[in-house]
């Protein structure tokens, strides 16, 4: 089991930390490869991306007793045989959507006699990564093009040809595939992020954007976003919270993955400080010369170093009594750490204000012995209370419930 | 087998299904394995190499070599050849009727060809500078591995065909060739497009 993640982050030590690392970097990698800003030592030069396999494990091989959660709850497979599972969606009727990045399709999951049925609903899409619900239609977001599927869970088997919601979104592969989401002041919220690990963005990237469902009327909401993959809507408030992916190679501890908040009815779109502040308490080595950390929208909460937080859901139902209000994150886990963070899904609670209270483990064991077993993407609580979490790497979607 | 052997012209690649040659080409390969389903890998082999060279070693323009490939990297290529993902006749119609653990047992097989040795004339020194350098400017041996022999789904380098290297660079810096993951259009991006015949060339002739 994981340990719970350390918040107490001295900026001092941080700074100091910074300025080492940046006295061992090499000449620049070219922006906009992955690889910028890394060391040119032997340790760092072992890291890279890690990518899941392309054919999902065979049921008889998933590893659901590796997976831990609390006395008191079970894991057992909601679904397999979706390779790349990712974001998730639940119909009205009861289907469950999901998407893909490196593969090409969604998937539309029903149960029939308490078995799920896996059915391909869309392929030959650009990472489509993105999935939306609302009012019977499917909103699907590939790379640089959102798509509206009408009436879909009446014609799973027969999808109509889509409708182009908007496609005014740049190509760059680099944190190119998106989340997005309906909220509660019905816009879609797309977001667009930074073509490169850490480069000062065009004014068309790094940012969120919302729009009418039409894709009209389009506002930005959120600036100086490095990647944002999972967001949500506080259910009391309709404020908006969103986790982001901070830059890597800066140190294997440093900076923290984010979690942040736009209040609602914000008007000016506030800046959370990429490429210039990192984790709202320290400047960029490189870019944040000249700036201060306290110009930006501090983070609501660091959620760990390099864990790559992606899906985030508020959870209002009565099954998991610890959860109640809090906000469960999927962590999909490390790739620019020796060590490997991250690899779970954490419980994140936050005070009335809406201010960070705490952050625990609630679902681990998918990382053993340095190395992936599991890789969650997105977390979904359902109408009976249980939690569905998704999994690039088996090509599966989990479910937590309570032990009976 | 070896007379049912498609002559070289067959085997050329092709951007698109539509083609009447390609199609022959297809009907071609499979009319030189038995037809049928319940093939082992060993048995399906023969088929890639008479495209892909004994032991795995292309000699045909365009075709790629295989040998030490690693077993992840080919099943990553096999699978989208066969969800047409990866768009190159007669690769799609071929891997078409694969099953899963078809797309295994092959990579599996084919990982275990010996590794091609670099063909063509020994690089006068400073085009190897200038290769190396470049290896180590764009990281090529963060994902690739020191010796360029990859790693899980990270493909050989070392020692492929330069004029495949050079395609598939150029075509991933395009975006011709998304490729599964985005890695390397992302690494590709900022390569500088005069650097990628020198890259090619270096790295076709390292073992």
């Amino acid at each position: 089991m994981p340990r719970p993640t350390q918040f107490a982050v001295a900026a001092l030590a941080t700074a100091l930390l910074a300025g080492t690392a940046l006295a061992q970097t090499t000449p620049p990698t070219p922006k906009g490869d992955p690889l910028e800003g890394r060391p040119s030592n032997t340790e760092a030069a072992k890291l890279a991306p890690v990518d899941g396999p392309p054919l999902p494990t065979p049921a008889a091989k998933l590893p659901t007793a590796m997976l831990k959660v609390p006395e008191g709850y079970k894991v057992e497979v909601y679904a397999s045989g979706m390779p790349d599972a990712r974001s998730m969606r639940l119909g009205d009727k009861g289907t469950l959507f999901v998407g893909s990045r490196l593969n090409d399709k969604v998937y539309a999951v029903t149960q029939v006699d308490g078995k799920p049925v896996v059915k391909i609903l869309a392929r030959g899409l650009h990472r489509p990564n993105g999935l939306a619900f609302k009012d019977g239609n499917l909103y699907v977001a590939e790379l640089n093009k959102v798509w509206r599927y009408d009436n879909i869970e009446a014609n799973l088997d027969n999808p109509p040809k889509p409708t182009l919601i908007y496609d005014d979104l740049p190509s760059d592969e680099p944190h190119g595939w998106k989340f997005i989401g309906i909220g509660p002041d019905n816009k879609l919220y797309v977001p667009i992020g930074a073509p490169g690990n850490i480069l000062v963005p065009p004014p068309t990237h790094a940012q969120i954007r919302r729009m009418d469902l039409d894709g009209k009327n389009v506002e930005t909401v959120a600036t100086g976003v490095r990647n944002s993959v999972g967001f949500d809507w506080n259910p009391k408030t309709k404020d908006f919270y969103f986790t982001n992916n901070a830059r890597d190679w800066l140190s294997e501890d440093i900076p923290n993955d984010t979690l942040h908040e736009v209040k609602a009815g914000t008007g000016t779109p506030p800046n959370f400080g990429y490429p210039y502040c990192h984790q709202g308490n320290f400047t960029d080595p490189e870019f944040g010369w000249g700036h201060k950390c306290d110009e930006f929208a501090a983070p609501t909460a660091l959620l760990g170093a390099h864990a790559a937080t992606l899906g985030m859901r508020f959870y209002t139902g009565s099954m998991i009594p610890e959860a109640a209000g809090g906000i469960f994150v999927a962590r999909h886990g490390s790739w620019n750490r020796t060590t490997k963070n991250g690899g779970d899904v954490v419980l994140v609670k936050l005070n009335d204000d809406g201010s960070f209270k705490s952050m625990q483990p609630f679902m681990t064991g998918f990382l053993q012995d340095n190395k992936y077993v599991a890789r969650p993407v997105d977390v979904l609580p359902m109408p009976d209370g249980s939690l569905l979490v998704s999994d690039d790497w088996n090509g599966a979607v989990w479910r937590v419930s309570k032990a009976q | 087998m070896a007379g049912l052997q498609p002559r070289p012209a067959a085997c050329r690649v092709e951007s698109g299904l539509k083609n009447t040659l390609a199609g022959l080409t297809v009907l071609a390969i499979a009319a030189a394995v038995p037809a049928a389903s319940a093939q082992t890998a060993e048995q399906r082999l023969p088929a890639c190499l008479a495209c892909h060279g004994t032991n795995g070693i292309a000699k045909l323009p365009g075709v790629p070599s295989l040998g030490a490939m690693p077993a992840d990297y080919v099943l990553t290529q096999l699978y989208m050849f066969r969800e047409k993902m990866r768009v190159a006749a007669p690769m799609n119609a071929l891997a078409e009727p694969l099953s899963d653990d078809d797309l295994r047992d092959l990579g599996d097989a084919i990982s275990k060809l010996p590794p091609p040795q670099p063909a063509g004339e020994a690089l006068a020194a400073a085009d190897a500078d200038h290769g190396s350098a470049l290896v180590n400017r764009y990281h090529c041996n963060s994902c690739h591995g020191a010796d360029l022999a990859g790693h899980d789904n990270i493909p050989r380098i070392a020692g492929q065909r330069e004029d495949y290297l050079l395609k598939s660079l150029t075509d991933y810096k395009s975006g011709a060739r998304p490729g599964y993951s985005p890695a390397m259009s992302e690494a590709s991006k900022e390569i500088q497009p005069d650097h990628i015949p020198v890259l090619a060339r270096f790295v076709s002739r390292q073992k």
